[in-house]
Order: structure tokens, then C-alpha cells, then sequence
């Protein structure tokens, strides 16, 4: 084989490189992406599931959103403190140390609540609820118990137990999926270590609370009375405890007819 | 041609037990309950005030918005509370409650005999308001705000839907036997307002003698044809009565004025007839009382906001305890699961059934048959959309055009699996559609 052939051979190769260098270089010079610092360093300290639970699409979401400061430092429901201290002290904020959990309104089980009819159908709160009545269950307000939230948790966190959805605080995450997934908005997000927490979500006048459920708030407003911190209000029949004011006292526990504070 | 349309079924009539019988007239004893939303649209605004008394025909609540109608009292008496009572949606709603003094002593109701060319258009409308007309049908809705279309010299067919596909169902049979002239001239008037528009009646050729009746009344009259239509369920459901009687296809994001139509039940044109004529407002109604476990099966004519537990003992109580009651047809009827609740504008019918056909299997799963498909009027595929609905993919819903589903219920009477897919596709509509109004 003739010698000048390899030499041709790369020098083209060699000019075709140094070109193609020079190209690239120019290249990542003038359409560069600026990436935030931060967010590569908050990726870096979330746990790297990809779950969604935070409500972003994966956790290069939620990094890219706690960054630009659009979701709190305490976004990641799976990291929880820990992983929210770190973030905190990446992006300046302030971490939230209350935990908190959700919690299902609702203690009226097939025991203690009645049903107004039999139900025939998909077993899917969100499709029970367009039946008569809102749904079988005499009270408009309580727990179907067919498990739609339970669906959601990504968690294992939520059991049917006697035809009403049960929260294991130890297993919940706050993610707040439930929360948005139940069409009576029974679900909401209380402190891990609540001192009273209302069992009942019906907003009805007592004495049809009564007729339908044993375990249902009758709005006497006994507990605000009583309440040492005036944390208590009653709203539309039904008591409604302010957290921030809360010490867990016990107290109305103690004076509530029909023991639905827990 | 062949007044029909693809898709649909034919299930067990029933219509026997009711057909040939003479109408029962009832006039209620107990309170009379006046839900303030008999129609779709604003609820109506009540203008008495507990402890009055008011007379038959007289406004006891007055229309909320232009989307809305009118109520009036239909017994005289006090009235006695304005509160929230349970109607046969299953859910409570505010409604004027009348203690009836069980003597009907009646305002005067204003005739109109002018010749039918004399009649002003504003003439027309504004009765027909005034008296609080809504479609019969079942919708309810106000009939006022149909026949004022935004464009109305498109319009250029009236149908009246006398098909009554919906099983035991008899009351707009009942009503064309006994007062056709009034249905047709419910139907003229209508036509008046309307001045380039043909008048179809659309009617199931499992009625002849209404067939006959109708075509011997219209001899002559080049305006108005009978159209027998083939006996199949959802005949009568409005896309469906449009395409069988004119070849035009709606969707669900159309209205029948889109296709140049305007659909009316049988008892809307004769509630149009008394208003305009008349000048009654529509305060009573024929409901079929009918099924399985009622001793006389019957059509009553009854006054608005009777007691259903009344009208079924008016129609000889129950021979055997019923398993299931629903008010409206067997197809599209809601289950009830009381009878204390008040007959509104669009109560069609009351059965009560020995048997509970739905509870009486347990679903399956699909077994990929097709047959929901092939019988979908709306040409949706049910089986994929409900599993669609059951894994929460409602964008994919969408996609696959779920909206589209008129709710008539064949794919669930067809499905050997038992599946509940009507409801399921019906709760996922209205899921769609309460967040598209967000």
C-alpha cells in the first residue's frame, strides 16, 4: 500500500475533526442553557424515586420548582424533614418541622351509620357519588368506602375498615393525592401528633345527624365553649379545630356528647 | 325510506299492561310539594310566603333568570313552609310546600280564541312562559327558551317525538288517543312561529291506531306528515329522532337547531296548546303507573307536585311488595329509594317491579363480545370507555369521545357480563363536565 494514501487518509480525518471541534465549541458557546446551580444540588439531595407524590412530574420537577421558589422547601413528601432541612438550607427558606398527615373525617362505619338504600355498581367513589342521593350512604357527607383514595396512595398508607377509609399515620407521606381524589372532600391534612381531631364532616343540623349516624358531630358547640384556647369554632353544625392554636389539652375531648373528638 | 337509525335494541315492551285503558283522573289530598327547579337553568324564585293562600293557577314562583320557568300552584290552599325536601334525584332541594284545602277553587284562566293567523309571535312566546312550559320529555328544559333560537330562519323542521321507546310507558299514547286535536294544535301553533318549517310527528309503528288517528286528523294538510318510525330503543332519544326523520347527524356539542330541527315531546306541544288557547299553566300531568307489582296499572292524570306514595295508591296500591321502584322509564329512570317525593314537570312514569333485575347478577368481566358496540346508538365503543373510566384515565376519555354517550342504556341491557357501563360512562360525563366548569 502506497504511504501518501494513510497520509491523505488522516490528514482529511485530522481537518474534518479540528473543523467539526471548532463547530461544536462555537456551538456550546453561544446556545448554551444556563442551569440553575441550586437545582442540581436539590436534585441531588431528593431521594430520587420519581413517585410523583409531590405533584410534579418527577423529581427533577419538584427540584426545578422548589429553585425557582414555586413549591416549598418541604415539597418532597417522601424525604420529609430531614431531606426538607437540607433543601432549606440550599434555597434560603424555611423548612416546615410540622409533620403533617392526613386524615379521613369520618368514623360512621357500616356500625354506627346507616345506608339509605342498596348500592348496585362500580365500586368507585367518584361514580357512586352521581347515584340518588349523592350515594348509598344515608349521610351526604361521610365515607362511601369504596376505596378510590385508597387507589391513590402510593403508599399502602389507606385500609377500608368496616366500610370507611382508614389512614395509617405512620405510613402517610402528605402527599395530599388523597386529599384531591375524594369527591367529598372528607380527607384533609392534619399535625402529626394532633391533640383533637373531629371525626365527623357532616354539616347537617343534629337532629338529622342523629337520624343517620351514631358518630356524627351535632354542631352544640360544647367543645368552643370549653376550649382553654378558643382553638374551637363551629361552623354550619360542625366543630372545626384551628391547629395553630391547639396544645392538645384534652379538654374537649373530654366534654363532647357524642365523643367524635379524637 | 326507513325511519330508523344504526345501533339500538328492543327490549320487552310491557306498554300492554297500560295501553287500552282509560286515563284515571286523581286529584291529590296530602301537602303538595313544588321543588323551585323543575327544569334545567336557574331554580325559580318564590314570590309567596309561608302562611298564604293561594289559588289553583296562581304563580307561586316565578322564573330565575331567562333560562328558567315558572311554577304555579295546582291545588288551592296555604301555603306552609318553603324548605328543602327530597325530590326524585335522590337529593333534597328548596321547595314550597302547600297545604291543599282539598277544594281547587281556581284563578280565571284568559282564553284565547283568536284565529291561529292573528297570533302574534310575542303573543305565543309569552304564554307559553307565562305558564311555566318545559319539555316533558324528561330534560325539563324551558320551552320558551327552544322555540327562541339565536337564528331562526335555519329552523325548518318541528318534530314532535311521540316514539315513547322507553318501556311500559304509555302516557303520550294515552295523550295523542284521547286529545289529538290538541296535540296537533300545540303543533300549529308552534309551526306559526316558525313560518318556513314542516311539522313532523315522529311515532313507533308499535302503535298503529294512533297512526291511523293521527293521519286521519292531518288528511289533507301539506304542513304536518306522520312518520312511522321503526319500533327500537333509544328511538325516541333527540339525535337519534333527528337522524331517523331527516338524515341529520348532531353531536353532543350541537343542539338540534344546529341541524335546523326543533324536538318536542308529545306533552309539551298539548302543554303549549292550553297555554297559548287556554291560557292554563302547566300544572298537571299524565304519569303511567305501571309494572309488576301494582294491582291496576294505569295512566293518572295528576296534579304537579302530588305524592308518588299517593299516585301508586291511586292506582290500587301494591299487589306484591315491590323490589325496585323508578321513576321515569326502565332504561333512562332513576331507582328510588322512597316514595315520599313529589311528581315534578318532567315525572313521566312510576314502576314498581317485583324483580330487581340489576342487583340480581354479579358483574363480570368483559369478555370482549362486542355487543355494547354494535348496539351504541352514539357509536362510542362502552366497553373500552368504562375501563378507561375504572383506570381514572379521563383525557383518554375524552379522546375517545365519551361525551358522546347519551346514557340510554343499551350497552348495559345487552352486556352478557352484567357490567355497569351506562353508569359508569354517566358518572364519568358528569365528572368531565362539572371539571370543564371549573
Amino acid at each position: 500500500m502506497d504511504i501518501m494514501s494513510i497520509v491523505i487518509a488522516a490528514a482529511v480525518v485530522s481537518v474534518v475533526g479540528i473543523f467539526a471541534g471548532i463547530l461544536l465549541g462555537v456551538a456550546s458557546e453561544k446556545f448554551k442553557v444556563d442551569v440553575d446551580e441550586k437545582e442540581i444540588a436539590i436534585r441531588e439531595i431528593l431521594p430520587g424515586n420519581n413517585c410523583g407524590g409531590c405533584g410534579y412530574p418527577g423529581c427533577d420537577g419538584l427540584a426545578c420548582a422548589i429553585a425557582k421558589g414555586e413549591a416549598s422547601p418541604s415539597g418532597c413528601p417522601v424525604g420529609g424533614e430531614e431531606v426538607a432541612k437540607k433543601i432549606a438550607e440550599i434555597v434560603g427558606g424555611e423548612a416546615s418541622t410540622v409533620k403533617m398527615v392526613a386524615h379521613v373525617k369520618c368514623a360512621g362505619d357500616c356500625n354506627k351509620a346507616k345506608d339509605a338504600y342498596d348500592y348496585v355498581g362500580p365500586k368507585n367513589c367518584k361514580i357512586a357519588a352521581n347515584a340518588p342521593g349523592g350515594g348509598p350512604k344515608a349521610c351526604s357527607y361521610g365515607c362511601m368506602g369504596y376505596g378510590s383514595c385508597q387507589a391513590v396512595c402510593q403508599f399502602g398508607a389507606i385500609s377500608i375498615v368496616d366500610g370507611i377509609a382508614v389512614i395509617d399515620k405512620d405510613k402517610c407521606k402528605s402527599c395530599g393525592m388523597c386529599v384531591a381524589e375524594c369527591p367529598r372532600h372528607i380527607i384533609e391534612m392534619v399535625p402529626y401528633d394532633a391533640g383533637a381531631i373531629v371525626e365527623c364532616n357532616s354539616k347537617d343540623f343534629g337532629k338529622d345527624v342523629k337520624a343517620v349516624c351514631q358518630s356524627g358531630c351535632i354542631g352544640c358547640g360544647i367543645c368552643a365553649k370549653n376550649c382553654p384556647q378558643n382553638a374551637i369554632t363551629v361552623d354550619n353544625y360542625l366543630a372545626k379545630v384551628d391547629y395553630d392554636k391547639c396544645t392538645g389539652c384534652g379538654t374537649c375531648k373530654e366534654k363532647c356528647p357524642v365523643k367524635i373528638i379524637k | 325510506m326507513k325511519f330508523t337509525f344504526k345501533g339500538g335494541i328492543h327490549p320487552y315492551e310491557g306498554k300492554e299492561l297500560t295501553m287500552d285503558k282509560e286515563v284515571k283522573e286523581y286529584l291529590p289530598k296530602g301537602d303538595m310539594v313544588y321543588p323551585l327547579s323543575q327544569h334545567i337553568g336557574a331554580p325559580a324564585e318564590p314570590v309567596v310566603k309561608k302562611g298564604d293562600r293561594v289559588l289553583v293557577g296562581q304563580l307561586i314562583a316565578k322564573a330565575g333568570g331567562f333560562v328558567s320557568a315558572n311554577i304555579h300552584s295546582s291545588v288551592s290552599g296555604t301555603v306552609k313552609a318553603i324548605e328543602m325536601r327530597l325530590t326524585s334525584s335522590g337529593s333534597k332541594m328548596n321547595s314550597i310546600v302547600i297545604e291543599n284545602d282539598n277544594l281547587y277553587e281556581a284563578v280565571e284562566f284568559k282564553a284565547n280564541d283568536k284565529p291561529l293567523e292573528e297570533l302574534t309571535k310575542e303573543e305565543i312566546l309569552d304564554a307559553i312562559k307565562e305558564a311555566g312550559v318545559v319539555g316533558m320529555g324528561g330534560a325539563g328544559f324551558p320551552t320558551h327558551v327552544k322555540l327562541s333560537p339565536k337564528e331562526p330562519d335555519k329552523i325548518d323542521t318541528i318534530i314532535v317525538n311521540a316514539s315513547e321507546c322507553e318501556p311500559y310507558l304509555t302516557s303520550d299514547y294515552r295523550r295523542i288517543m284521547d286529545e289529538a286535536d290538541k296535540v296537533i294544535g300545540g303543533l300549529k301553533i308552534v309551526l306559526k312561529l316558525f313560518p318556513g318549517a314542516k311539522g313532523i310527528i315522529g311515532i313507533e309503528n308499535n302503535k298503529p291506531k294512533a297512526i291511523k288517528l293521527l293521519k286521519e286528523k292531518l288528511a289533507g294538510d301539506d304542513d304536518i306528515v306522520v312518520n312511522s318510525l321503526k319500533t327500537k330503543y333509544p328511538e325516541g332519544a333527540e339525535r337519534q329522532l333527528i337522524f331517523a326523520n331527516t338524515g341529520r347527524y348532531i353531536n353532543s356539542k350541537m343542539l338540534p337547531a344546529d341541524a335546523g330541527c326543533i324536538v318536542h315531546n308529545v306533552d309539551t306541544v298539548y302543554a303549549i296548546y292550553e297555554a297559548v288557547r287556554e291560557g292554563r299553566p302547566l300544572i298537571d300531568r299524565l304519569v303511567t303507573v305501571s309494572g309488576d307489582a301494582v294491582e291496576e296499572p294505569c295512566n293518572i292524570l295528576t296534579k304537579m307536585g302530588t305524592n308518588y306514595a299517593e299516585l301508586i295508591e291511586a292506582a290500587g296500591g301494591f299487589k306484591e311488595t315491590p323490589e325496585k321502584i323508578i321513576a321515569g322509564g326502565p332504561m333512562m329512570g332513576k331507582a328510588l329509594y322512597t316514595t315520599d317525593i313529589p311528581a315534578t314537570k318532567s315525572s313521566s312514569a312510576i314502576l314498581c317491579m317485583t324483580k330487581d333485575e340489576v342487583s340480581e347478577y354479579e358483574e363480570g368481566p368483559c369478555i370482549r363480545c362486542g355487543r355494547c358496540v354494535s348496539v351504541c346508538p352514539g357509536g362510542v365503543m362502552p366497553n373500552t370507555l368504562a375501563t378507561l373510566v375504572e383506570k381514572n384515565q379521563f383525557d383518554e376519555f375524552v379522546k375517545l369521545n365519551g361525551m358522546e354517550c347519551c346514557e340510554c342504556g343499551c350497552c348495559s341491557y345487552i352486556c352478557p357480563a352484567k357490567r355497569h357501563l351506562t353508569q359508569t360512562i354517566a358518572g364519568a360525563r358528569k365528572l368531565v363536565l362539572a371539571s370543564r366548569k371549573k
